[in-house]
């Protein structure tokens, strides 16, 4: 079925472009919308190199995983791991998988550069600010913490479509999509950046790459971890793993009859060679993984090592290099 | 060479010209009655769907939890469906800029329609209205990147998204709406009046004040109402600048989200068609439809009420 489509899109797409009536290969990717950024800049550099056509779409996560799993696209891209029920479709139409992490993002908790009190909180604090019910009756800084300031709180955050805030309400709270409602919430970041930083007193929560672009005016909060320490988004706490648990791995799941097609191969191999991956991601705004990962990538590839590390259950607290090895 | 004759009466209809003239003119009556019949037809679709589409919310929300519940938060983990903070931010913002516009407005009309020389009106009256062109997008960003931050040095407690600051703009966006409508009904005022109270010893501001803006109320009140319809409904620049918070409150120097910045937040997102939260939008913009529609009717009854005939 997919060889039949992808035939029948390249006999359309050559005869459209006037090229050779020769099929071209086309290697489909989808899925979530986090992630697309990456491949749309990993697919534009590898049609460029080879000519082989690659398609991008952007169903989002759980969308991704059901074309996938009905065998229907090459790659999918997602913001978290596979799910179970993910897993049994998967498994019903007989669709092998490899899981291989692409990148990682971290969340950042940011407040004004002005803010002298939140330097360091712990999760449960966070969890407090933001769960259901908070709504209505949270609304002071110092009923998060006595020595806080006698002052309101304006909170600011990613709107309910994004996988920031699926994964910002998981790991506060353990269930996505669970959080107060009386907030900001804006599919456009720089909306948070420009209410956090024109306001001492707001409170807001940002993929990495905003806080970057914006650390003149925005300080991160750290995270208090389990051993007691506090810890900041960067991109050095989020590859080694210790910015629990706001740092994600971002995933490109691969069908592995698919990697018999030489285009899928190379797509694959395009994907893992790290002079790529690095500059790409960077690019893009996430955070690359270390250049070991994308050797270990690349054996879990040639390997076939098929499955999910994490049993069709979000984890926090992964290391790239777990998810990375063959045994 | 014969000279071509104007053909007689009799002629005229024997050949088919008339029935022709007459059947172009049925059609074209018809087709006239068609285009003005759309708009009212347009409207009506409009409420039907409104109507229908809120009918499912409120068979799942009671209609007073919907008036009276202070907390809006439907597509959230706990699901509340009070409409009192949008509306109050539509009121405050709508509020706001009426607060800028009337005076401003009714001062700037004076002028260019009393005081100003040819000249001077001719240049001031396009430059106003090139304010009109002005997208309303630009307006928002505006307020947000350089009002708020100039008046957050004046105004303590001010926050980055307010109320206020778009209030504010809102009333500068209405303001060629306003000036160009009420300053047309002043100039219809007749010219014997004036002179007539010239005559009695008036001064300029006088005749002014006490004889053209009383004699053009009903064309003022209309350009007012227009614009405060207009600041209703307007979106962009509250989605920006007003944040998409909805939060009760009463001091313009918080934001909050509005009818219209909540239906716009809303919509962009991947609602499931037919769900509770879908028909939010439905019933949040039949809220906003009534609304203007109260302001158009009231428009309408003191138009009538102080309308001056001359």
């Amino acid at each position: 079925m997919t060889t039949l489509r992808s035939i029948i899109t390249a006999a359309i797409l050559s005869t459209t472009l006037g090229t050779a009536a020769t099929a071209r290969e086309v290697v489909t990717i989808d899925g979530s919308s986090t992630v697309f950024p990456i491949s749309e800049a990993f697919a534009e550099e590898f049609q460029i190199e080879t000519r082989i056509r690659v398609t991008v779409g952007l169903s989002g996560t759980g969308g991704g995983f059901k074309k996938f799993c009905r065998g229907e696209t090459d790659f999918t891209g997602a913001s978290r791991p596979i799910r179970e029920g993910e897993l049994q479709d998967c498994s019903e139409n007989g669709v092998e998988f490899i899981e291989l992490p692409i990148a990682m993002d971290a969340l950042a908790n940011v407040v004004h550069k002005d803010n002298d009190w939140a330097q360091c909180m712990t999760v449960d604090e966070l969890r407090r600010m933001w769960e259901p019910e908070a709504q209505g009756k949270i609304n002071n800084w110092n009923q998060i913490r006595d020595t806080f300031p006698d002052a309101p709180l304006r909170l600011f955050g990613a709107g309910v479509d994004s996988g920031t805030y699926d994964y910002y309400t998981f790991a506060l709270t353990g269930v996505e999509h669970y959080s107060r409602g009386d907030f900001t919430a804006t599919e456009d970041d720089n909306v948070t950046v420009q209410g956090v930083s024109s306001d001492r007193y707001a409170f807001g929560f940002l993929g990495l790459a905003y806080l970057d672009e914006n650390r003149s005016r925005l300080r991160a909060v750290d995270v208090k971890q389990d051993d007691g320490s506090c810890v900041g988004p960067s991109v050095e706490t989020a590859r080694d793993g210790s910015y629990q648990p706001l740092s994600r791995p971002l995933f490109m799941y691969v069908n592995a009859s698919a990697l018999d097609r030489p285009a899928v191969q190379a797509y694959a191999d395009y994907m893992m060679d790290p002079e790529n991956g690095i500059f790409l991601v960077d690019e893009v705004g996430y955070v690359p993984l270390p250049e070991e990962a994308f050797e270990m990538g690349r054996a879990k590839i040639k390997a076939r090592k098929t499955g999910s590390y994490f049993d069709g259950g979000s984890e926090v607290g992964v290391r790239i290099e777990d998810l990375l090895a063959i045994e | 060479m014969a000279l071509t004759r104007i053909p007689n009466a009799t002629e005229l209809v024997a050949s088919g010209f008339v029935a022709r003239r007459k059947l172009l003119s049925r059609v074209m009556s018809v087709l006239l009655f068609i285009s003005a019949a759309l708009s009212v037809f347009v409207t009506t679709a409009i409420v039907v769907i409104l109507v229908s589409e809120s009918w499912d919310f409120f068979a799942q929300v009671s209609i007073i939890d919907f008036l009276t519940g202070t907390m809006w938060t439907p597509v959230f983990a706990n699901p509340q469906f009070g409409v009192l903070p949008l509306l109050l931010a539509t009121l405050q913002t709508a509020a706001l800029a009426m607060i800028i516009a009337v005076p401003m407005g009714l001062l700037m009309s004076i002028y260019l329609s009393e005081y100003a020389n040819p000249k001077v009106r001719e240049i001031m009256k396009p430059a106003l209205e090139l304010l009109e062109a002005v997208p309303t997008v630009v307006y928002g960003y505006f307020a947000l990147l350089v009002m708020t931050p100039f008046l957050q040095k004046f105004i303590p407690g001010l926050a980055g998204i307010n109320l206020l600051v778009p209030g504010i703009i809102l009333g500068i966006m209405i303001l060629p709406y306003v000036v160009s409508v009420s300053e047309d009904a002043m100039r219809a005022v007749p010219n014997g009046l004036r002179e007539g109270a010239y005559a009695l010893g008036m001064s300029k501001w006088q005749v002014a004040l006490r004889v053209v803006v009383p004699g053009a109320f009903s064309g003022i009140t209309a350009a007012f109402i227009l614009g405060m319809s207009r600041a209703v409904g307007e979106t962009m620049i509250l989605a920006i600048a007003a944040g998409q918070n909805p939060n009760l409150t009463f001091d313009p120097r918080e934001g909050a989200a509005t009818i219209t910045a909540y239906i716009v937040q809303v919509s962009l997102g991947d609602l499931p068609h037919g769900s509770l939260a879908y028909s939010t939008i439905f019933s949040t913009g039949l809220v906003l439809f009534i609304m203007t529609l109260g302001f158009n009717l009231a428009g309408f009854y003191l138009r009538k009420r102080f309308r001056e005939a001359y």
